[in-house]
């Protein structure tokens, strides 16, 4: 066994195998696991992924979403039990891998076109 | 003085494991031992108590004659490395005798020591953390020393002065990191945090010694 099957099998324990198969530009809802004062609950976070980080066991998406007219990002590390569960909505059509510029746009303009020839599971 | 048994090993790379509550822990794979005990060194012959042990199956031609008549007292392999450490008492251990990465437990703090990454020649900023002259408006003052010193009285520049020059390649032990994981089965050590080195160098695990008044 080579240093690398080695690390490898030491992640396998912590890396998911369900996880759908994501795309940039993609609307998703993802069950949050927070805990608030000794109890566990699962708090959903709809948004749309602007941008992917790959890494292994240390891969990032970040979804952005406007909520009450602010714009926020979150950074999840889709192997963490924290993210207990990820629903794509709707697939987006998009031509960039990062999606910064939603970043200056508000309102209608932070849209992003659909497409239809990508399932959603 | 650290006064129980260590472990060699190899440091393998790193990777992220994460905790019951979910947090992702920065973790160094060090593969460590079986290492076979080669020497017992006790007090009556030797004027201190220790054990020597050894680490890393080597070809019978990589080694010299007197190094393999020294692991042959022990009716040892041929080994790489070897290291001893010093207790307060050796019957505990016979020559042999196997050592493996079953001796620490998780959650445990260990010292590692190992030789950190060489640098070469590494001028101010990055072997002293000096800060840099400005690198535009006219500056040609970029990555410069600085002042030495003083001028006529004293007229040198005071040892210890810090300057540009070798940095890396030295031991160096990291102390007090915490044993996340342990796989006997594959001789594998998870340790939190970084540790010297670079991935494929020889690494030693110590329990921590640890100093000073204790809660």
């Amino acid at each position: 066994m080579n240093v690398q099957e080695i690390i490898r099998s030491v992640e396998a324990d912590h890396i998911k195998s369900d996880l759908p198969t994501l795309y940039v530009g993609d609307t998703i809802k993802v069950g949050v696991r927070i805990r608030e004062g000794g109890k566990e609950r699962v708090q959903p976070y709809e948004g749309t992924i602007i941008a992917m980080r790959n890494g292994g066991i240390n891969e990032t998406i970040t979804v952005r979403r406007i909520f009450q007219g602010v714009g926020v990002e979150r950074v999840f590390l889709l192997h963490s039990p924290r993210v207990d569960s990820i629903t794509v909505l709707r697939r987006g059509k998009v031509r960039r891998a990062k999606l910064y510029y939603l970043r200056d746009r508000i309102g209608k303009a932070t849209r992003v076109k659909q497409r239809f020839d990508r399932p959603l599971k | 003085m650290i006064v129980s048994v260590g472990i060699l090993g190899t440091k393998l790379g790193m990777t992220q494991i994460f905790d019951e509550e979910g947090r992702s822990i920065p973790v160094t794979v060090v593969q460590a031992g079986p290492c076979t005990v080669t020497q017992i060194k006790t007090a009556e012959t030797d004027g201190y108590n220790s054990i020597q042990i050894g680490y890393k199956e080597v070809a019978q031609k990589a080694l010299n004659k007197p190094e393999l008549g020294h692991l042959a007292k022990s009716e040892a392999s041929p080994l790489r490395h070897l290291r001893e450490y010093r207790l307060k008492s050796t019957v505990d251990f016979q020559l042999g005798q196997q050592i493996g990465v079953d001796i620490f437990e998780p959650d445990q703090l260990v010292d590692v020591t190992g030789t950190s990454i060489g640098r070469g020649f590494a001028g101010y900023q990055k072997r002293h953390n000096f800060k840099r002259g400005p690198m535009s408006h006219g500056s040609k003052n970029h990555r410069q020393p600085g002042s030495t010193g003083a001028g006529t009285t004293p007229g040198r520049v005071y040892p210890g002065k810090r300057m540009a020059g070798r940095l890396g390649g030295s031991r160096v032990t990291i102390r007090k990191l915490r044993v996340v994981k342990i796989d006997s089965e594959r001789n594998l050590l998870l340790i939190g945090g970084a540790i010297p080195g670079k991935p494929g160098s020889l690494i030693n695990v110590s329990p921590a010694n640890l100093v000073g008044r204790s809660k």
